[in-house]
């Protein structure tokens, strides 16, 4: 508690008990009526001045001024009825009880989620003539080699150039198993170094590292008000003039009626009808509703940051709870993007030979499928032992290896060179290996489904989403064969980047109403759809500006499982919006209408009010405990 | 051109009022205070001055709540 707050909780506890205290004491009632007003005003005399403040200002109806009238007023049917001031003073105690409670809620799950994302690095260490000196990360131009020790996190993003390590990268992306790197690897600012010293080559600048990048955009994430917010805006706006209006109503009209028509059962008194309309004023404030919803929003946001998912504002929050569809992009969404050697057939070499011969003859092309030969060979490749490299583009190369004549390519190559060779049932690219003419098999190229992609689908799928669609620029047999394996609604294949937005459009136009169109893109040139779609996400995107800048949602991994859970995430977090919405405004209206019929009291009035907050706030804290989703 | 600055204010309602009469002091383009993160961002027009609005900005804010801050 900050020392206001601690003044505040002083000031109700010595109201408080001086208030219990006169309760059961018995004394003259100018005695008991000046002690009520030394508990009333240790209380709230704060609240009295900023009323006072707000008329001079020309703002009337604030809570400040209704609490005053309200707990006044109830001073003065004191004074004139019942000799009773309990019920004034506790008015003003609990309110200012609900009010240090709200500040120190807020106070405290604010902390509570800015640590959660204290990812920010304060230093950089640079080796000077022999010895580490820490310098601001601003100050680090790109190209510094810097150090980062075991157990510090990486201030800027780079390439490590020195040192085996492993990186706890759970502050970005939520994933907990640490991962390893060695020389040449690239890593990100902001994951924590684990075992052993790094040499680090910076790549970007601190401004522009992953780790700023998050934090820019976590910290504005709120800035976006969602459909919701703005209707506890609205609604706050006229509620309070609305119930202080129906107060004076109720103060003045039904004791003149009554007295009027004289109806004798019903209570004429004019005191009690001001009782009523104070009982009015209290239940008045909107402050429940004002804090809960956006706190509810900011919790979730918060919560799911932790699981790696960053949620750009509390708008996207709304419409992923509403996702009917989702569109995926294929490569580098549900597959790995990285073509790999699946399996070599027909062979007549040991089919490490015929990797290696493949492997080779490509070793001059930056063409993937040359890379993933190369990969999958594994091994440096001395360029003396190749020669006379011929490209046949679309086709394949032929090349002299260690002598021999090996001939690399696609169909249409064993064609143009005469070399009978066998066909291949398996989805994938073929890449037909022959040496001095004779054909010596063939070796098939994919792009491989990500381990978790099956079952992220069905999971999108228990989430409540209606149909998954996939856009892909790759051929209809490759696309209908990932759909199949993964359990994919819909499918259309040889989609240029502008036809996929032209398909987004399309479900855009027949989604039912009120749902909202989600598409999934690895955001390396799918911007355009990310931002037509109704929640754009983006995976994968650590260290890719383009994505975060025109994505809604950015999945920090590139896990499609995190797909569903951003899914669940944003479904409890509006169920709670909406529990707290109902829940508020139900019970304000249940104490109004009871107050008008005389049933409920002042302290009815004060749950209402305060307990009603209190127990908003709380629910919207749920909103922040993700992890079991 | 677009500004964010700190501010302090105890309740929710008291920041959306803030922000209602941060929005209409003239210069200010647009204007979005964040309870939650306790900051105000603020869009300028182009021919405003940011240190003079942002001066009415505090004086017409201090007008709704008398105990809120603006950190400039």
């Amino acid at each position: 508690m900050t020392a206001k707050q601690k003044r505040m909780a002083l000031r109700i506890a010595l109201a408080f008990v001086l208030m219990v205290g006169l309760h059961f004491v018995n004394l003259p009632l100018y005695a008991t009526f000046s002690l009520y007003l030394i508990a009333y005003l240790t209380a709230g005399y704060d609240i009295l001045l900023k009323a006072a403040a707000g008329i001079k200002n020309g703002r009337v109806f604030d809570e400040n001024f209704l609490m005053g009238v309200a707990s006044l007023g109830a001073i003065a049917v004191g004074l004139y009825r019942t000799g009773e001031f309990t019920e004034a003073v506790a008015v003003m105690v609990f309110y200012q009880v609900g009010e240090l409670f709200q500040s120190v809620a807020v106070g405290r799950s604010r902390r509570n989620i800015s640590a959660l994302m204290d990812i920010r690095p304060d230093y950089a260490n640079i080796e000077r003539e022999g010895s580490l000196v820490r310098v601001d990360p601003d100050e680090v131009a790109v190209n510094t080699v810097i150090v980062v020790n075991p157990g510090e996190k990486v201030p800027i993003d780079g390439e490590v150039i020195e040192g085996n390590s492993s990186l706890d990268t759970a502050a970005l992306t939520g994933e907990s198993v640490p991962r390893d790197i060695a020389p040449g690897q690239s890593v990100i600012s902001g994951s924590i170094n684990l075992s052993a010293p790094l040499k680090i080559r910076t790549t970007k600048e601190f401004g522009d590292s992953t780790v700023s990048k998050v934090l820019e955009l976590v910290e504005n994430a709120s800035s976006l008000k969602s459909r919701s917010e703005a209707f506890i805006s609205r609604f706050a706006r006229v509620y309070t003039p609305i119930v202080c209006a129906l107060a004076l109503f109720l103060a003045v009209v039904p004791p003149l009626v009554i007295k009027a028509l004289g109806i004798s059962f019903l209570p004429g008194d004019f005191s009690e009808w001001i009782y009523r309309a104070l009982i009015f004023l209290v239940i008045s404030c909107p402050c429940a509703l004002v804090i809960s919803i956006p706190l509810s929003f900011f919790a979730g946001i918060g919560g799911a940051s932790r699981e790696g998912v960053l949620v750009k504002g509390s708008v996207f929050m709304e419409s992923l709870a509403k996702t009917c569809y989702v569109m995926f992009d294929k490569t580098g969404t549900l597959t790995k993007g990285v073509f790999e050697v699946i399996a070599v057939h027909h062979s007549k070499v040991a089919e490490e030979e015929l990797i290696r011969l493949a492997a080779f003859a490509e070793c001059a092309s930056s063409h993937p499928i040359s890379k993933s030969l190369r990969h999958a060979y594994g091994k440096e490749i001395d360029h003396r032992q190749v020669s006379s490299i011929e490209e046949h583009a679309g086709c394949g190369v032929t090349a002299l290896v260690d002598g021999q004549q090996v001939a690399c390519g696609n169909d249409k190559l064993m064609r143009k060179l005469g070399i009978e060779y066998k066909s291949c049932h398996s989805v994938g690219t073929i890449v037909h290996v022959a040496v001095d003419g004779v054909y010596q098999g063939h070796i098939v190229i994919a792009d491989v489904l990500k381990e978790n992609a099956a079952k992220a689908v069905a999971a999108i799928k228990r989430a409540g989403v209606e149909r998954t669609v996939m856009l892909t620029g790759d051929d209809r047999r490759v696309a209908e064969d990932v759909c199949a394996k993964l359990g994919v609604d819909e499918c259309y294949a040889n989609l240029l980047p502008a036809d996929k937005v032209s398909k987004v459009e399309e479900y855009l136009k027949k989604k039912p109403a009120g749902g909202m169109v989600a598409f999934v893109g690895d955001g390396i040139n799918d911007a355009p759809v990310l931002s037509r779609a109704d929640i754009g996400i983006a995976m994968g995107a650590m260290g890719s500006d383009a994505a975060i800048e025109a994505a809604d949602i950015v999945l920090m991994d590139d896990d499609p499982g995190k797909i569903a859970k951003a899914i669940r995430i944003s479904r409890k977090c509006m169920g709670i919006v909406w529990q707290n919405i109902i829940f508020s405004i139900g019970i304000k209206v249940l104490c109004l209408v009871l107050g008008a019929v005389g049933i409920a009291n002042m302290w009815f009035a004060i749950f209402a009010d305060v307990g009603v907050m209190v127990l908003a706030v709380l629910n919207a804290i749920r909103a922040l405990f993700v992890k079991q989703l | 051109m677009k500004k964010s600055y700190k501010i302090e204010v105890d309740c929710a309602n008291c920041a959306n009022l803030m922000e209602e009469a941060a929005n209409k002091v003239p210069g200010v383009k647009h204007c979005v205070v964040n309870f939650m993160t306790l900051k105000m961002n603020v869009e300028f027009e182009p021919d405003a001055d940011p240190k003079r609005v942002m001066q009415e900005v505090r004086a017409a804010c201090r007008k709704v709540e008398s105990d809120c801050e603006i950190f400039l």
